[in-house]
């Protein structure tokens, strides 16, 4: 039996059922050093290269808390609209696993710092949906396991494992939502839209790189179902590896037609880690939990309370940036767009790129048509998110500039586009080797123009008779002889000029 | 030159600053002595006199080129307990599962002992993890009781109490849990010192019970012990529990105190530590001190404790709990023992074949307790009743710190028992600590100093003085006083104990 015959259609799902959703979201700070010690806090690099006795659990090491990490806490907290913990303590969660260097996660239990808050998100047709904040929590992330041989990539049926301890000790914030309940058929939207505006609401804050691809916002889904109309909520599965924004809409979508197959069948629904599939768009089991996972959580004794002052939290909520909810209405009003274009420019991710590459120097329009288009495409062709794409929006806007003042054709800016993802450099670099300015010196123009004159004599004659529309066909002419580099309009005007037309 | 391994820390720290000795001829001195009579004792896990002579010749050169010594006690031997992490020692903490591993760091106390000038002879043996009363829980072998070599020497500080009483240090580090430096300083005849939790730094401390551990310094005499203490104390960045605070000023209230007058200090004599189950010889001990401390003018009071009763059974349930977690790390991942990995088996099937080859019996045992007392569901019930419990001494010693200057009860209820006896039954070893296990609950300072030989078996007994948290200084003053009347034409008590041989 393939795994698509277990599904239930949408439409019956949604008919029959109510879906609860719980997000239990992972951020990655961006801070110099890790949580509790002092090792550089940057993605990848070579294995184990940033370590030391406290992010290695070495016997006798302490940890000691990263102040800036509390502090990205607490303005997170209160971007989210959360109250902050007048005093609150970390927290051991034990459990064994190789790349957890202490056997326990420094972390938060029943006292987060930040908790009962809300984020209000907006859906593609401009609703409003409220998902309740049951807390933001401070941990510490572990280390990397390369399981090497076996099938699955897992830990079950490798042949051995590597390990690399330099993400261990990295901070994280894990934000956890309240049930959302009364998304309906709108259920993966909404965890989409959820995501998508707490990632810009992080990036906003300036407290995470917020990578989805490298691992830095990280999204678990919590997926149950109950019958039409009942409020008990139905078993739920926990759905990870959900590595894109794409992908949390396709595993919540998954997991409501999976389950609704599963409860339609007259069957239960397992309490389970699942892990989504990219490739396949589908969900597996994971290890079944034989027994409820015991963590034995008790207050870390090697840490002391964290008790942040009133006038230090007031402080930090004055350094909240503009939301983003707020950023757009403003985005609006000043590139004077439709209530569409914005709609279209969120959807894409694209809002604080297109501002950052007006910031740059360029124009509203030019800058959204680059971004929502060509580079929306490539984003699609390359299979990253947009904000992934390895331009920055200093170098789009240097490309429009470049096509303002005539250097470049908007065909061949689009090349210059292609040579900066390709990493060869900034767009004048790109512009230089690849030879792609435009030929704008009309004697060499002339040269190219009188040559293909010459080769096409019944077409020049036609033109010069009046037919001026052939002349289209010597523009094509000397456009293929100068490998498209010259600009169009102004052959055609040098054509006809030299016709007698002009 | 006479025995330099018979004089004090103090003596021999004069005689090096005045270049009467040198540092290497001391050290030299004390490895003779270890070579003479260890393999009776077993006081020492390790031995560096290689690393020990270097240093003793940098004193020697820094000191002959003019400079001040680096500190009261540089150019001093000192026996280092197992249980501290050196750079350039192994680090085993009396265990299997740590055989031969040197650590890449050295703790904080190491750093600074080798900054004041101190020499470390090298690492003494110490029940496993510091978890026992005898140190028969050395998975490398007993330590024996210079003083009877059938005997035990206390635990788990064992080692470090015997290198003093036989001559082969005149200086120790210890770590007090619930009694592992005071204990082994009763029965060994020498003096010990807890001082108030957050006094000494725990970073490089390999942990037992993080809320409970506290490194000290151990000696022959009471101004040994202060001078040690001023060296390892004060604040460390990288210990979040260490106080940042002076030092309180022990040196000083050692020198005060020999001057033999307590006049105005009111000493408490805690009620609740006496009757059955202690040894006559040792209440007799204890009865006569409390009398020459009332001969030296200090004033008596009877005070009561009541919840002090309650301080073992509450001691072993937050000692195991957190040692189970602290001692999770022990997995073959990264360092130490590694069992059963030739290629077929899995990560946790190794995790479990090393921990139960490289744990001792009584190690295993505190972890299973600890996890139990951890688990969901008897959380409450355990470990939550027993921090209660631990708020409630808290309060016996506030209240009763509020009528007295310092309480004195017998350190230990018997003196040393002989080898094997109580191996078999853990309750009867646990009763080891009853009476200083209350100072380890409430994070106060607490110390022992010989106070006299038991009736029955010419056997050390010891005084236990305990002060309140950051008051250190003052039991170093009644100790002192009372150790200049207790020696008073009968020369110093150290040198009672029979003499080994050579
Ligand atoms: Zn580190």
């Amino acid at each position: 039996m393939t795994a698509t015959a277990e599904l239930m259609d949408y439409a019956d799902v949604v008919a029959r059922f109510d879906p609860v959703l719980g997000l239990e979201v992972h951020v990655e700070l961006s801070t110099a050093t890790k949580m509790f010690c002092g090792c550089a806090n940057v993605f990848g690099g070579e294995p184990n290269s940033r370590v030391c006795p406290t992010c290695l659990g070495l016997p006798g090491a302490l940890p000691v808390v990263n102040g800036k990490a509390v502090e990205s806490a607490i303005r997170i907290g209160l971007a989210l609209n959360c109250q902050i913990a007048e005093w609150c303590r970390f927290a051991r969660k034990n459990y064994f696993y190789p790349d957890m260097p202490k056997n326990f996660q420094t972390s938060q239990y029943d006292e987060p710092i930040a908790y009962d808050g809300y984020l209000d998100v907006v859906l593609e047709d401009g609703e409003i949906f409220r998902v309740g904040i049951e807390r933001a929590h401070m941990e510490e992330d572990t280390g990397k396991s390369l399981h090497v041989g076996g099938a699955t990539g897992r830990i079950h049926g490798a042949e051995h494992s590597l390990l690399d301890y330099n993400r261990a000790g990295v901070p994280l914030i894990e934000i956890v939502t309240k049930p959302i309940v009364g998304a309906g058929e709108r259920a993966p939207e909404v965890a989409r839209a959820y995501v998508t505006a707490l990632r810009d609401l992080l990036r906003a804050l300036d407290v995470s790189d917020v990578r989805m691809d490298q691992g830095s916002l990280r999204c678990d889904a919590n997926v149950s179902l109950m019958p039409k109309g009942a409020e008990e909520f139905g078993t739920r599965s926990e759905t990870k590896n959900v590595n894109s924004l794409r992908s949390v809409e396709r595993a919540v979508r998954y997991e409501m037609c999976r389950q609704g197959a599963v409860l339609a069948a007259g069957g239960t629904v397992v309490q389970e880690t699942r892990h989504f599939d990219e490739a396949t768009g589908s969900t597996s089991s994971g290890r079944r939990k034989e027994t409820a996972e015991d963590y034995r959580y008790f207050p870390e004794p090697d840490l002391v309370p964290i008790a942040p002052a009133r006038e230090w939290v007031e402080q930090l909520r004055t350094t909240l940036p503009e939301l983003p909810w707020e950023r757009r209405r403003r985005a609006q009003e000043e590139w004077g767009l439709s209530d569409a274009e914005l709609r279209d420019l969120v959807n894409a991710g694209a809002l604080e790129l297109v501002a950052e590459t007006v910031e740059a120097g360029a124009a509203p329009g030019e800058a959204r048509s680059w971004w929502v288009s060509y580079l929306a495409q490539q984003a699609n062709v390359r299979g990253v998110e947009l904000g992934d794409l390895e331009i920055t929006p200093a170098q789009v806007a240097r490309v429009i500039a470049l096509v303002a003042e005539g250097t470049l054709t908007n065909k061949l800016a689009r090349q210059v586009v292609d040579g900066v993802l390709d990493g060869e450099g900034e767009p004048d670099e790109v512009v230089e080797k690849r030879g792609l300015k435009v030929v704008s010196d009309d004697s060499a123009l002339l040269a190219a123009i009188d040559e293909a004159l010459a080769a096409n004599a019944d077409v020049a004659e036609k033109i010069r008779s009046g037919k001026v529309a052939a002349a289209g066909a010597i523009v094509g002419a000397v456009m293929k002889a100068t490998k498209g580099q010259a600009d169009a309009k102004r052959v055609r005007e040098l054509v006809l000029e030299r016709c007698g037309q002009g | 030159m006479g025995d330099l391994t018979r004089l004090t820390a103090a003596e021999l720290a004069a005689k090096v600053h005045s270049r009467e000795v040198s540092a290497v001829e001391v050290a030299q001195a004390h490895l003779d002595r270890i070579a003479a009579v260890d393999g009776r004792v077993h006081a020492f896990l390790h031995v560096d006199a290689e690393g020990a002579l270097a240093a003793a010749r940098a004193v020697d050169e820094a000191l002959d080129s003019g400079e001040a010594p680096a500190s009261p006690l540089a150019g001093v031997p000192l026996a280092l307990k197992d249980v501290f992490a050196t750079r350039d020692m192994p680090t085993t903490c009396g265990s299997k599962i740590l055989d031969g591993w040197v650590p890449p760091y050295d703790a904080t106390v190491t750093r600074r002992l080798r900054e004041a000038g101190v020499v470390i002879l090298g690492k003494t043996n110490m029940d496993e993890f510091a978890m026992g009363s005898s140190t028969e829980n050395s998975a490398y072998g007993p330590t024996r009781n210079p003083w009877d070599l059938d005997r035990i020497p206390g635990g788990s500080g064992g080692g470090s109490s015997a290198a003093l009483a036989a001559f082969e240090a005149p200086l120790a580090i210890g770590t007090d849990t619930g009694g592992s430096i005071r204990q082994p300083g009763a029965v060994t005849g020498t003096v010990g010192a807890k001082p108030t939790y957050g006094g000494v730094s725990r970073y490089g401390l390999v942990a037992f019970s993080s809320s409970l551990d506290q490194g000290g310094p151990c000696g022959r005499t009471v101004l040994d012990t202060a001078l040690l203490h001023e060296v390892i104390a004060g604040h460390d960045p990288l210990d979040s529990t260490s106080i940042d605070a002076p030092v309180p000023p022990v040196v000083a209230a050692a020198r005060e105190g020999a001057a033999g007058d307590l006049t105005g200090v009111r000493v408490g004599v805690v009620r609740e530590f006496a009757g059955e189950g202690y040894q006559p010889g040792v209440l007799a001990a204890f009865h006569a001190a409390v009398e020459q401390l009332r001969a030296l003018g200090a004033e008596i009071v009877e005070v009561s404790c009541p919840h002090f009763t309650y301080a073992l059974p509450a001691y072993y349930l937050i000692a195991p709990s957190e040692c189970s977690s602290n001692l999770a790390r022990f997995d073959a991942m990264r360092y130490g023992l590694r069992v059963g990995d030739d290629g077929s088996r899995s990560a946790e099937d190794v995790m479990a074949l090393t921990r139960e080859a490289g744990f001792g019996p009584e190690v295993k045992r505190r972890i299973m307790i600890g996890t139990y007392a951890l688990s969901s569901g008897y959380y409450d019930a355990y470990y939550g009743q027993a921090q209660k419990v631990r708020t409630l001494i808290s309060r016996d010693f506030a209240a009763a710190f509020e009528r007295v200057d310092v309480l004195v009860s017998p350190t230990t209820p018997t003196t040393a028992f002989r080898i094997g006896e109580r191996v078999d039954d853990p309750m009867a070893m646990y009763l080891s600590d009853l009476c200083t296990i209350p100072a380890n609950l409430a994070g106060n300072a607490a110390m022992s100093v010989p106070c006299g030989l038991a009736e029955e078996d010419g056997l050390p007994v010891g005084l236990q003085i305990m002060a309140p948290a950051m008051r250190d200084h003052r039991m170093y003053r009644v100790a002192a006083a009372y150790e200049v009347a207790r020696d008073a034409g009968a020369g110093r008590f150290a040198d009672r104990a029979p003499e080994l041989g050579a």
